[in-house]
């Protein structure tokens, strides 16, 4: 699966594989645990951000090409958005206000507590993760060398 | 209530675009117009009947001093009714220009968050807040400066960044400072702490806020960077930041600051005066030398801002609704006569104004506004800008600032003079031109007729009947500054 030249050393690429599942678990931890510790959207997605940027510095960019749907990526990324505004107009209508609360507070400290928190936290690591790591890859897409046409 | 949707709708009309408008530009361009009628018809709808109160919305339900507040005002609807008259005629005009240049969704996405940035900061009642929606507005800016891929609009993005970088650290500090000082972020709530603390405090964030949103609206010695962004923008994106992003995040908010907040220290209006007669003198001065057609009109909107900041430096009643009337003037004539450069280099594919020849003949339409355009920014009667200026210079004699009124009529005579000879050389020149690069098509010709109009109507504003229910409020909420925060806090 992975024998290509392209990209770093056969170390660098199976700890890689080994090692990207983990940091995009330690994101999503970080990230549906926002309401309760240090963290959260932002920076969980930041997280999984570096998980992708982290395949793609191992196995290079065309494997990375192949690997992800980046139409997909694109989409996802678009409909966290509106799907935030959306969760916020909703709460005007249940709950008052633009971005209020509509959901059971749940108990203190709790995984499945403190309303709409999580939600939008969810939505903005999805954000910032794909739209973090796009940027990079844009980025690193730009070759210096062809730029006068 | 309204108020969440002036930012509400532009965003999510922003992200629809960008997930399902394909590779076509077709669903943008009608997705972002609706957005933009939906907004205009909400700010008009509330300008006329929201006039007289101040309405207070809590964002999440948050009570008052706590949250994030969003406040309408006469001035708030005012400014929105401008932002969305502007940006309507600006999206008209993008459809044939910007396919010109290529045929994507992205640009309509952008604009609609640099609609997003500017309705956000026009009706926050919270100072962070207003840094954020200000940095949104800027980012997108920056982006749609560059967005024709040339190399000189790449150096005026760079440059546009970097000020606009230095501008919004001073923004910061001086928000950070006022936090530290009186322990909230709510505009209101501050005005009423900062009564009671050193009036030292008053003056260090003035200071930092004078050059931060001074930078903003490119006031003299802070103008750097617009004549180069200005100009190299697309024209419709030009139109856009000259006549409304520099007053919304610039204009707007010193009104803001200054008068409801500060609470117009007598040391910051005379900085005032002083800026708006350098910048009216020294913005003619270097605009009646250029060749280049929208490099000209660029500064002249560096001169335009310093009659607005001089009406406003009076702070006499009669000043300071020179100042706003001009505000909403320049909006108009400005946006229309970048509207004319664009329609010019599209057809002739430049814009130095000693190529340029008998435009008159082959763009009639083009040309006869902007005889419009040019008689308004110049100050000609009936025309709108005529109005606003004779009111700042009757205001300043009144105010006994005998040498202010000086400045102001020099300035409106070199604006003739350098527009004199726009009209000579370059609408009814001598040279003779017979190829046209490219057809004007219908959208942009009704987006330039639409502002001629305006440039004429608007000028209605001044008549007793009219003033009373549209720009009375809207000076009653400067020249009142106190009523600001007594209303909010329930006094």
């Amino acid at each position: 699966m992975m024998k290509t030249d392209k990209g770093m050393s056969i170390i660098v690429k199976t700890v890689t594989r080994i090692s990207v599942w983990l940091i995009i678990l330690y994101g999503i931890y970080i990230i549906v645990h926002g309401h309760l510790t240090p963290g959260g959207g932002f920076g969980g997605g930041v997280v999984i951000a570096l998980a992708f940027l982290n395949v793609m510095l191992a196995y290079g960019k065309e494997f990375t090409e192949k690997w992800l749907n980046f139409q997909l990526l694109h989409d996802i990324e678009s409909s966290s958005v509106t799907v935030f505004l959306v969760v916020g107009i909703l709460g005007i209508s249940l709950g008052g206000a633009f971005l209020a609360n509509f959901l059971s507070k749940g108990d203190l400290f709790e995984l499945y507590s403190a309303g709409v928190i999580p939600v939008f936290n969810i939505l903005i690591g999805i954000k910032v993760g794909i739209s973090l790591f796009l940027v990079v890859w844009l980025l690193a897409g730009i070759n210096p060398e062809e730029e006068d046409e | 209530m309204i108020l969440p949707y002036f930012i509400i709708i532009p965003l999510i009309a922003a992200f629809l675009i960008s997930l399902i408008a394909g590779k076509k530009d077709q669903w943008a361009i009608s997705l972002s117009l609706i957005a933009i009628i939906a907004v205009l018809v909400l700010s008009v709808y509330s300008f006329i009947i929201f006039q007289k109160e101040t309405l207070i919305y809590n964002m999440s339900g948050w009570k008052f001093p706590f949250g994030i507040v969003l406040v309408m005002d006469a001035l708030t609807s005012f400014m929105l009714v401008m932002v969305s008259i502007i940006s309507l005629t600006s999206i008209i005009f993008s459809v044939q220009y910007i396919r010109y240049i290529d045929m994507d969704w992205k640009y309509y996405s952008l604009f609609m968050l640099l609609v997003t940035g500017m309705n956000g900061v026009i009706i926050t009642g919270d100072l962070f807040n207003l840094f954020v929606f200000m940095e949104i507005a800027l980012f997108a800016a920056f982006i749609l400066v560059a967005y024709g891929r040339k190399a000189e609009e790449f150096e005026a993005a760079f440059k546009y960044a970097v000020m606009g970088g230095v501008s919004s650290i001073l923004v910061l500090l001086g928000i950070a400072i006022l936090y530290s000082a009186t322990s909230t972020l709510t505009m209101a709530k501050v005005a009423e702490e900062l009564k009671l603390l050193n009036p030292k405090i008053t003056l260090w964030v003035g200071g930092l806020f004078l050059v931060g949103f001074g930078l903003k609206a490119a006031v003299m010695p802070f103008h750097a960077w617009l004549p180069d962004a200005h100009s190299s923008a697309p024209a419709p994106i030009s139109a856009m930041l000259s006549g409304v992003l520099i007053k919304a995040l610039g204009l707007y908010v010193i009104i803001r600051i200054f008068f409801n907040v500060l609470d117009a220290p007598i040391i910051f209006t005379k900085a005032f005066l002083i800026l708006g007669a350098i910048s009216i003198l020294l913005g003619v001065f270097l605009a009646i030398g250029q060749w280049d057609l929208k490099r000209l009109l660029a500064y002249h909107s560096v001169s335009q801002i310093g009659y607005m900041l001089l009406g406003l430096g009076l702070a006499t009643p009669l000043g300071i609704l020179g100042g706003v009337y001009h505000l909403f003037n320049h909006a108009m004539f400005k946006s229309l006569l970048f509207y004319n450069a664009g329609s010019v280099e599209l057809a002739l594919g430049t814009r130095d104004l000693q190529k340029m020849g008998n435009v008159v003949k082959i763009l009639p339409v083009t040309a006869q506004t902007s005889m419009i355009a040019s008689l308004s920014i110049s100050g000609i009667p009936p025309f709108n800008g005529f109005f606003s200026k004779l009111i700042i210079i009757i205001a300043s004699i009144q105010a006994g600032e005998f040498w202010f009124a000086f400045f102001a009529v020099v300035g409106s005579l070199f604006t003739l003079a350098s527009f004199m000879k726009v009209q000579r050389y370059g609408f009814r020149g001598e040279n003779i031109i017979e190829i046209v690069k490219e057809k004007i098509g219908w959208q942009m010709n009704i987006a330039m007729i639409l502002l001629a109009f305006l440039c004429l109507l608007t000028s209605l504003l001044i008549i007793p009947g009219i003033k009373e229910v549209t720009l009375d409020p809207v000076v009653n909420v400067i020249v009142q500054k106190a009523q600001y925060f007594n209303l909010m806090t329930g006094r």
